[in-house]
């Protein structure tokens, strides 16, 4: 198995405050030594609460964002050393479908004027084959043909993400990443476009990044997890193996707090205590010490490296593989 | 008796210049010391139930018109803004979503939850103090002695949301309306607050109408439920019969779409189509355009509740025969 992405050690640090009225300037680590691989094929699900760096992970893979450190390889190449000319062909290739379908579609442009520049500038399709490209696309997408003269306001939450599905199909991409993109929709929504995301990755042999905070939703599209705290993998496995027999204690508490659609099910929750730290201020050693029921002695100050456990199972966390041994 | 009981209660709103029902004919009872649950998705009207037995929905634009809505044995109805005012808070109190919205970010918390003290009870703010640190002290914020001199934007969400159900409680209302009250927050965040609400009610005692989309939370929460779809009540039960039995055909395909639900490799259960817009409700019942059991007579009339068994009902002409 071949990666299609491979992503080593990467960080991104931004510098905030320093101006007149913004305080003294401090960095704050987002993502920090973060690294994964996805194949042809497959979705990776990046999942972890707000601030814990997955959606700045997936700005980074295109340079969105610009890493501090870091390499991002796709398909062979060196992505955080390209030019120009070759990033616009790179963003070609991988595309980013957002949470708010709405925020990201030009409320003043027709579908159809959406899905036609990017056939514009990329393709060397002409009007014919452009208008038929779209007709295929909204087919695809499982829109109506006429869909194509409205604009986006005309259409309901789900649609809407129909469109920006489209509009990222249309230069025909390798890697899709999909930010949070049913979250902002009403369950029964959200199945219509989970299938058709799942539907699609078979049809067109995609890969996708899964950025999500819901695991419920993740349990169905991921083929393997990997779970973010402030900004590091705790912990990585292939989905089914990280719900059945999770080992971080973060990865426990979250699958933990998941709520259970079962009157009859008494929920058996670890319910973790305290709040989130400051990205700007992360604890030492495991960030994750100041709220874990379990930590110990070496957790707030050594840092555990994510060991594999299995051959595709990795933990980092200091009670799973002693210091001792991630040491050496 | 029950603590709460609303009577064909429709709240409507003028859009493209005629009056629209955002919701309409709404029947229920909430007993003393119930959880009752409101679930739909959005557009269904269920903060604006809410809204409209809190005397909160701006008129005009809108307008509420009900047979009845009486708390603990008070009509509701017809109220003066400043008896309300002084029902809400004393008798009944609301959280929302996002309780940065609802802070005031000038003002410190321990200020904010006084100025309710002071204003039901007539107690000197300084006076009130103590009893502050015990509100934020049972709402589980730590160092309440010192947090309450913090301001909203200096806490996190989750603790922003403990303030506000301090503020709520501050005056022991019988009746605690919660508006999703957990969906802006982390879901470990998330269970140490249904955690909170969960023990409040028990040491309380307090009912609570619980607002959610999340039929997962409802499963862990409530008591009863309200299934809303459109402006309508379509299904009602115990938490049991709505997950065990659910009646209605849009019951069964919200159940059967929860990710929760589904297995991995299979295709999730959808409802076709989405929920119509107030200005283009369909005829008969709403839901029929995207049920899979829909007759032709579905058309023809607005089901109303039918009675299956012990307070389980449903608003479905197929009412009895179950969801295959």
């Amino acid at each position: 198995m071949t990666a299609l992405l491979e992503v080593r050690g990467l960080s991104k640090t931004f510098r905030q405050g320093g101006g007149l009225l913004s305080g003294p300037a401090h960095s704050v680590s987002a993502v920090d030594d973060v690294s994964f691989e996805i194949a042809e094929g497959e979705t990776l699900s990046l999942v972890g609460e707000s601030g814990c760096g997955k959606s700045t992970t997936g700005r980074l893979l295109v340079r969105l964002i610009e890493p501090s450190a870091g390499q991002v390889r796709f398909a062979g190449e060196d992505v955080t050393a390209m030019a120009p000319a070759a990033l616009q062909a790179l963003r070609r290739k991988v595309q980013i479908i957002f949470q708010d379908p709405y925020g990201s579609l030009n409320p003043r442009m027709s579908v159809r004027q959406i899905l036609d520049e990017p056939l514009r500038l990329n393709t060397e399709l002409d009007r014919v084959g452009r208008s038929r490209r779209i007709a295929e696309l909204l087919d695809q997408v499982g829109l109506p043909a006429r869909a194509a003269d409205r604009y986006p306001h005309e259409f309901s939450g789900g649609q809407r993400q129909r469109i920006g599905i489209a509009r990222a199909l249309s230069v025909r991409p390798k890697l899709l990443i999909c930010d949070e993109p049913v979250s902002a929709l009403d369950v029964s929504v959200q199945a219509q476009v989970l299938n058709l995301l799942i539907e699609l990755q078979r049809e067109l042999r995609l890969s996708y990044l899964f950025i999500s905070h819901d695991l419920t939703v993740v349990r169905l599209v991921a083929t393997r997890i990997a779970v973010m705290y402030l900004g590091r993998i705790v912990e990585t496995a292939p989905a089914q193996q990280l719900f059945e027999a999770p080992q971080h204690p973060y990865t426990r508490a979250l699958l933990s707090a998941i709520p259970v659609p079962d009157p009859d099910r008494v929920p058996s929750r670890v319910v973790l205590r305290g709040e989130l730290p400051s990205p700007s201020a992360p604890p030492p050693g495991c960030r994750f010490h100041t709220r874990c029921p379990e930590a110990f002695a070496p957790c707030n100050s050594l840092r555990p490296a994510l060991l594999p456990d299995t051959a595709a199972h990795r933990t980092a966390c200091h009670l799973i593989h002693s210091p001792r041994e991630s040491a050496s | 008796m029950p603590l709460l009981e609303v009577r064909n209660l429709t709240t409507t709103f003028p859009i493209g210049g005629k009056p629209r029902p955002v919701v309409q004919g709404i029947d229920f009872t909430i007993a003393d010391g119930e959880v009752l649950a409101m679930v739909g998705e959005s557009g269904s009207g269920k903060s604006m139930t809410a809204l409209s037995i809190m005397g909160l929905v701006p008129t005009p634009p809108g307008h509420v018109a009900a047979d009845a809505i009486v708390l603990a044995g008070e009509s509701l109805l017809n109220r003066s803004a400043q008896e309300m005012r002084h029902i809400r808070g004393r008798r009944m109190a609301m959280i929302f979503q996002e309780p940065m919205s609802s802070l005031n970010p000038v003002f410190t918390v321990g200020r904010q939850i006084g100025e309710v003290i002071r204003r039901h009870e007539g107690v000197a703010l300084r006076a009130a103090r103590p009893r502050v640190q015990q509100l934020l002290e049972l709402v589980g914020i730590p160092d309440a002695g010192r947090r309450m001199d913090s301001y909203p934007q200096e806490l996190s969400g989750g603790m922003r949301q403990r303030v506000m159900i301090a503020i709520a409680l501050a005056c022991g209302p019988q009746l605690l309306i919660a508006d999703e009250p957990t969906t802006a927050l982390d879901v470990t965040v998330q269970a140490q607050i249904l955690d909170l609400l969960r023990d409040l009610r028990k040491r309380l005692g307090m009912a609570v109408l619980f607002i959610t989309h999340d039929l997962g939370l409802v499963a862990e929460f409530a008591d009863r439920v309200l299934v809303l779809y459109a402006g309508r009540v379509v299904e009602q039960g115990s938490v049991r019969d709505i997950f065990r039995k659910p009646s209605h055909p849009y019951t069964a395909a919200l159940l059967a779409s929860m990710p929760a639900l589904a297995r991995p490799g299979e295709v999730l259960a959808s409802i076709a189509g989405s929920v119509p817009s107030l200005d283009a409700l369909p005829p008969g019942c709403r839901f029929a355009p995207r049920c899979g059991f829909a007759r032709p007579a579905c058309a023809e009339a607005l089901p109303s509740l039918m009675p299956l068994h012990d307070g389980h009902a449903t608003a479905c002409i197929r009412h009895g025969e179950g969801v295959p």
